[in-house]
């Protein structure tokens, strides 16, 4: 293993937490519109508080993906045709999520909750398929020689995954409610933080369980005791964080917190892999590398000058974008100009 | 049916669907950029409305650009692993470099220009949308940077049963990639000039009791984008003869089955204007042919022979056997789908040239010639078509034309696909981005005929009373 190859491994690390930590609560935003908003100006507030970020926020999935297939092509090439028909309905929730926002808006008023209602379904459904897959890809699926999965549906769904699934689901949800809180003002903001001072509840309890099966299902104790009972502690601390900032009314420390306890999921996920990159569950002969997926040491260094000149730019004009946009956002009264 | 064949109608059904749609975003950006840039520069408040009106329609089409895009980064490795695993070295980077540089950028900046009117200063605003047209020229760039090594493979050696990335500078100075990214980008800049002409020329025709100002609005977006169709016309049929050249060299089968020519012609070579191959008698039936026309078209001089496809057969099977991996190699090309496609791109293009000619002398000094007939009007309406068919044309031709590889030489397709998936998981998926695919399409024309009810001075004005209604109304600036 060369010093780019494990960079490269923690980069990709690093874009899928950018991913998980931004498009993350848009995915909550998503699934609050169905939830929380109890009237169409509550549900126009919520959408508001996305709308000009959340398409930058998906170029972290399209960025974590290509960057997947340049640095590691025979990892993108087991995942993403191993994990076919679970791809297949993520693309199709993202497509259809992505049209809601700009279709929603263009609609005539009577057709604007069917936008509303595929915006709720897919923010859910996308999110909660991606732990499916992570989760049963930590567990380690049917792979063989030539690199190639053959998984049957129990290797996709199964307690674990599922359970993987709904935890993820639940964490962008919660960080979405974080999000609305902090974004808006008056009834929805109110009644955000009073869902998220529940839903912790209901994490805690998904994230023992979560943990319980992890330990009994994955070799991850085995390989790196240390590391993941690490990042284990930090998924709880950040989680008891948030809500306690909650109750304090710390509104940016409970939206900081809960984007962290996503980042630790994908820092416990990537660390678990290390030194692999995909798990056979037929021989540990047949785990896909970091050292063997990956791509030549020349690709390597044109990427990570590319990485290194491209990056700072774009967190740059995104955190530029952020604070043009950083005003709360009031329930819209429509006629009344102030 | 198989996997092969599934993988394939999936590519080349998501691959036009996801093209008729960055074309019609990385030209309609462009030409809103042009309206207001010339708001700026003037200070004339209609081209801020035309800007406002017609940066809807621009954002309609990316909606649907982006999310079809997704499922062409993904399939790469859903249906296409081999693929994946022998050219992830090369294709990956500019894939990477597409998100990093371009998506970000058009994504970033396509929220600021859409919530930001009259909240900064207008050269900012204008910087906005200027950003979202480098973001989507750069796209094109970094994807025709993967396409034009698949069409001619330079700067990479093989090692380890992959293709490796040896020269990161030849891959960008690939002579494939600058004759077919300045024709792509041609052909995107006019089918954004065209949509808007054509949507400007159908709100003229539709209403008959239009305001002054409306109307001004109308005949000034005509003017705008009769020029620029003009410009990017000529701009197209430039690049498209010079990227021929480059094809007479370097794929001469393409070339050869563009123009039907079985046997090598002799000098000068006919132009077959139309004509039915028959692939298994490598006869041309029914066709009609001018003398001498095909080597002025072909070397701009009227001697030279075109070398035919058979001969050009003869020497692929030299090169490179006739059977690769256990497959026996045909590197013959679907002959009639190039041919037919080559005229359609073609004879659009002339048209668009034509029509933006004719309409820019009907209206030169305020002149009303082309408002004055509603036939010219209706010509006018119905080109809004011709660039899909001319740019899906294009790139038939071009797909089409590198059968049977994936990599042009290196890499066939029968050795792309993935091993691992089922003919029933291709199916499904087919089914699925069939029905999604002709459900959007139906919704983006209802959305934008319903968008066209409305015309660009009560619509502004619309807009300004919502500012109730708008986040960033109050107090954010």
């Amino acid at each position: 293993m060369s010093f780019l190859q494990i960079l490269w491994f923690i980069l990709i690390g690093v874009l899928f937490s950018g991913f998980f930590f931004l498009d993350g609560f848009d995915y909550g935003v998503g699934m609050a519109v169905g939830t929380l908003a109890h009237n169409e100006g509550e549900r126009a507030q919520i959408i508001q508080t996305i709308g000009p970020v959340w398409d930058g926020n998906e170029v972290w999935l399209i960025t974590a993906g290509g960057a997947m297939f340049a640095s590691f092509p025979y990892w993108y090439a087991t995942l993403f045709s191993g994990y076919y028909l679970i791809l297949l309905f993520i693309l199709v929730g993202l497509i259809l999520r992505g049209v809601s926002f700009e279709f929603r808006a263009k609609s005539p008023d009577e057709k604007k909750p069917i936008w509303e209602r595929i915006m709720a379904v897919t923010s859910f459904l996308v999110p909660f398929l991606f732990g499916v897959m992570f989760i049963s890809m930590i567990k380690g699926m049917p792979i063989d020689a030539a690199g190639n999965m053959h998984a049957h549906f129990f290797d996709y769904f199964n307690w674990f995954s599922i359970v993987g699934g709904i935890a993820l689901a639940l964490l962008t949800y919660l960080h979405g409610l974080n999000y609305i809180t902090l974004k808006t003002k008056g009834p929805v903001s109110e009644r955000a933080q009073n869902y998220a001072h529940f839903f912790y509840w209901v994490l805690y309890l998904g994230e023992v369980i979560f943990a319980l099966l992890l330990l009994f299902q994955t070799d991850f104790l085995a390989v790196h005791p240390i590391a993941t009972l690490l990042c284990l502690v930090l998924i709880v601390g950040f989680s008891v964080w948030a809500h306690a900032a909650t109750f304090a009314n710390k509104q940016g420390h409970a939206f900081t917190a809960s984007g962290l306890t996503l980042v630790s999921l994908v820092a416990l996920i990537f660390c678990g892999l290390f030194p692999r990159v995909m798990i056979s569950s037929i021989s540990s002969k047949f785990d896909l590398l970091i050292q063997s997926a990956s791509s030549s040491n020349y690709t390597l260094i044109v990427m990570t000058i590319a990485t290194v000149i491209l990056v700072p730019c774009v967190l740059a004009y995104t955190i530029w974008a952020y604070w043009i946009f950083r005003k709360r956002i009031a329930m819209p009264r429509i006629g009344v100009t102030d | 049916m198989s996997i092969v064949s599934l993988a394939r109608f999936q590519f080349a059904m998501t691959t036009i669907f996801h093209f008729f749609f960055v074309p019609f975003s990385i030209g309609t950006v462009f030409v809103v950029a042009i309206m207001e840039t010339l708001y700026v520069r003037t200070k004339d408040p209609s081209y801020k409305k035309m800007t406002k009106f017609w940066g809807n329609i621009f954002m309609l089409s990316f909606a649907v650009g982006v999310v079809t895009g997704l499922i062409q980064e993904f399939q790469f490795g859903m249906n296409w692993s081999d693929y994946s695993r022998f050219m992830g070295d090369i294709f990956g980077a500019p894939l990477a470099f597409e998100a990093l540089l371009s998506f970000f950028i058009e994504s970033t900046f396509i929220g600021l220009w859409v919530f930001t009117w009259d909240r900064v200063k207008k050269g900012l605003h204008l910087f906005f949308i200027w950003m979202i047209v480098f973001g989507t020229i750069t796209s094109a760039l970094w994807i025709l940077t993967a396409n034009s090594f698949m069409q001619h493979p330079v700067g990479y050696t093989i090692r380890n049963g992959r293709a490796e990335m040896a020269d990161f500078g030849a891959l960008i100075s690939n002579p494939q990639l600058i004759f077919e990214l300045s024709h792509v980008l041609m052909g995107a800049l006019l089918t954004g000039a065209t949509i808007i002409c054509g949507l400007a020329a159908f709100q003229l025709l539709k209403k008959r009791q239009l305001s002054a100002e409306n109307k001004k609005i109308y005949h000034k977006t005509m003017r705008v984008g009769l020029w620029l169709m003009l410009i990017f016309s000529l701009g197209s049929i430039g690049a498209g003869d010079m990227q021929m050249q480059y094809l007479i060299k370097e794929q001469p089968m393409k070339f050869a089955a563009t123009e039907a020519v079985y046997k090598t012609t002799k000098s000068p070579a006919p132009w077959t204007v139309v004509g039915i191959a028959n692939p298994k008698t490598h006869q041309v039936n029914g066709k009609i042919e001018i003398p001498g026309v095909l080597s002025l078209l072909s070397y701009h001089k009227l001697s030279g022979s075109v070398e035919g496809m058979d001969e050009v057969n003869a020497q692929l099977e030299k090169t490179y056997g006739t059977h690769i991996d256990g497959h026996k190699m045909s590197y013959y090309v679907p002959v009639n789908t190039l041919f037919w496609s080559f005229r359609v791109m073609c004879g659009f293009a002339a048209l668009m040239f034509l029509v933006a000619l004719v309409g820019l002398i009907t209206t030169r000094r305020g002149k009303e010639t082309l408002y004055n007939h509603r036939w010219m009007l209706w010509v006018i309406a119905l080109m809004t078509f011709s660039p899909f068919l001319a740019n899906t044309s294009g790139w038939l031709i071009t797909e089409f034309g590198r059968v049977p590889w994936t990599v042009y030489g290196l890499f066939t397709i029968q050795q792309s696909v993935s091993p691992n998936v089922s003919v029933a998981s291709l199916l499904t998926s087919n089914i699925i981005y069939f029905v999604l695919f002709a459900s959007l399409a139906a919704i983006l024309v209802a959305l934008i005929v319903r968008f066209l009810r409305n015309d660009p001075v009560e619509w502004d004005a619309a807009q300004a009373d919502k500012k109730a209604t708008d986040p960033f109304a109050k107090g954010a600036f």
